[in-house]
């Protein structure tokens, strides 16, 4: 993959919609000096509005829902969403609750699924670098 | 003329790592009230574990209550589990139920000094102190296969064993910590942005810890000596050399602030290599199930009927788990009640009077982990009904009432 279109650092935002942690925790063991995905300019930042890539956690709880689809819609085009862990792909875990409205794609369209419960950080970073090709691609296609 | 100004924190913020909802009412700088939502984390994870189709099933998702604490709900459900069907755990499991326990703890206090240095802007800090935690991540992956979800427990003991020959390895990491111990110590306590931070910020009074009932370290960095591993040993606690750690082992007298939150949870660092050597030396041989066969097992569990209480000191505090077997496939009741739940009243008292740019720090001193907290949630028709203090009271009396009449 050659990084050619899309020039900048990708900034990601992490969104909680009623995970166990054990993703979340990955995703910043993924960032900090073992995995150190922030020296390829991978970082997470505070505002939806400022993030390329959003990451999203956990199965969706009934009240996590408005709030997921409220960020997403914060994002600015283009922009790509990686849901990481089982419970946020099917329901994992969670399948039979009678409090999820999930899995995520039923509330937003995703772009890459991270799997694992929790998922690796190793997965965490690749699933970042198949979002990265995808804005590659869109940016490509506009021209950069 | 002062305006009162409603600040929401949450669900989603960049202080928080989870969802959660403080409502702030700020004067001018200062917190006047406060106010917290909870219920965005409900999984139902009780009721789905009652509907699986045996207890093992359900185990699973007790690892699944709180990917940080993440052996300490399993460990408390088995023990409830082994408490209602009088399963006798063999004594070698118990040692290694501990020392993985530990285990859990080292890198769950880790995790929490560095989202304590990244709340007050010292990101320098966390990443170091995560990459000194990689270590603990490693020996856990080591010893039971997986980094996050342990999966070590089992009813009636543990599915993996810990032979001699991976003892080298285990004590090589805790030597690592140990060597390592004094510099962290050095970066957090006698550093000058954190203290003018953390210290006089958040202050809680001895009495007032104890009327609100606290757990764990929020409760021994307020000077009681509160600790489920002293009071009410099960496993090989018994067995340790333990007390309870609070903040006057470094400092002179006990404050009550977030300094002391930090004084406690890097010495229970300390204390928890201790135990894991400790659990190393006197390590029994035997076998590590008390029952290997899993249908037996599973048959067992069917025909036991009884009711047991499993507890556990987790790094955030004593989390409880209740069961109750009725001679049937699954369990026929099962309640959590994680130490977060009894440390969130805490936030009230610690933040009213702080600065709106306290928030982040005062909420994280308590160490929240909302996915084990959020239990009970009352949806209406797809509208959320929040029920005030009236409305519990009248629910109250009029079960009471219900209990005396009908009996059910």
């Amino acid at each position: 993959m050659g990084i050619n279109a899309f020039k900048r650092a990708l900034w990601a935002f992490h969104v909680n919609t009623g995970s166990c942690n054990g993703c979340d925790i990955e995703i910043i063991a993924a960032l900090t000096p073992r995995y150190d995905a922030e020296r390829f300019g991978i970082k997470l930042v505070g505002s939806p509005r400022h993030a390329d890539v959003l990451l999203v956690t956990g199965p969706v709880t009934r009240q996590m829902a408005p709030a997921l689809k409220r960020i997403y819609e914060q994002m600015a085009d283009p922009k790509a969403v990686i849901v990481v862990g089982n419970c946020g792909i099917s329901g994992g875990v969670f399948h039979e609750s009678y409090n999820l409205v999930g899995p995520v794609d039923n509330i937003i369209p995703v772009d890459v699924y991270v799997p694992g419960c929790a998922a690796r950080p190793e997965a965490i970073i690749y699933g970042v670098v198949k979002a990265w090709e995808k804005l590659e691609k869109v940016y490509g296609a506009e021209g950069g | 003329m002062s305006v009162v100004y409603e600040v929401p924190v949450g669900p989603v913020h960049p202080a928080l790592k989870e969802p959660v909802a403080v409502k702030c009412y700020i004067e001018g700088e200062e917190v006047v009230d406060v106010d917290v939502i909870l219920g965005q984390n409900h999984r139902g994870i009780e009721w789905i574990g009652m509907n699986r189709d045996n207890p093992v099933q359900s185990l699973r998702m007790a690892s699944r209550v709180c990917g940080i604490c993440t052996n300490v709900h399993p460990l408390s459900l088995v023990q409830a589990v082994e408490a209602a069907a009088d399963i006798e755990v063999p004594e070698r499991a118990d040692y290694i139920r501990a020392i993985m326990l530990e285990v859990d703890r080292i890198h769950s206090h880790l995790l929490w000094a560095g989202v304590a240095a990244h709340e007050l802007g010292f990101d320098t800090l966390l990443h170091y102190t995560w990459k000194f935690r990689e270590e603990v991540m490693d020996l856990a992956e080591y010893i039971s296969g997986n980094r996050v979800t342990f999966e070590m427990e089992m009813y009636g003991g543990v599915r993996r064993d810990i032979p001699p020959e991976k003892y080298p390895k285990i004590i090589k990491a805790m030597n690592y910590y140990e060597a390592k111990f004094e510099k962290l110590v050095e970066m957090f306590l006698n550093d000058k942005t954190i203290a003018l931070r953390t210290v006089g910020v958040g202050v809680l009074s001895r009495e007032e810890a104890l009327k609100l009932c606290l757990v764990g370290p929020t409760t021994r960095a307020r000077g009681v000596k509160k600790d489920v591993r002293v009071d009410l040993p099960t496993m090989a606690y018994a067995d340790l050399d333990i007390e309870p750690v609070t903040p006057d082992i470094y400092r002179d007298e006990v404050v009550g602030d977030v300094y002391d939150n930090i004084v406690v949870r890097l010495f229970e660092v300390k204390q928890s290599i201790d135990i894991i050597r400790q659990c190393l030396d006197q390590m029994p041989n035997g076998p590590i199930l008390a029952e290997e066969k899993l249908p037996k097992l599973l048959n067992m569990l069917k025909k036991a009927s009884g009711e047991g209480f499993g507890l556990t000191e987790a790094p955030r505090g004593e989390v409880v788990h209740y069961v109750k077997l009725k001679e049937m496939e699954t369990f026929y009741a099962w309640k959590i009640r994680a130490s977060t739940y009894n440390n969130i009243p805490a936030w009230e008292p610690m933040l009213i009077g702080a600065q709106i740019a306290d928030i982040p720090i005062i909420v994280a001193s308590i160490d929240p982990c909302l996915s084990c907290t959020n239990r009970a949630v009352v949806l209406d028709g797809g509208k959320e009904k929040v029920l005030s203090h009236e409305d519990l009271h009248r629910l109250s009396v009029q079960k009471t009432r219900r209990l005396i009449r009908y009996g059910k």
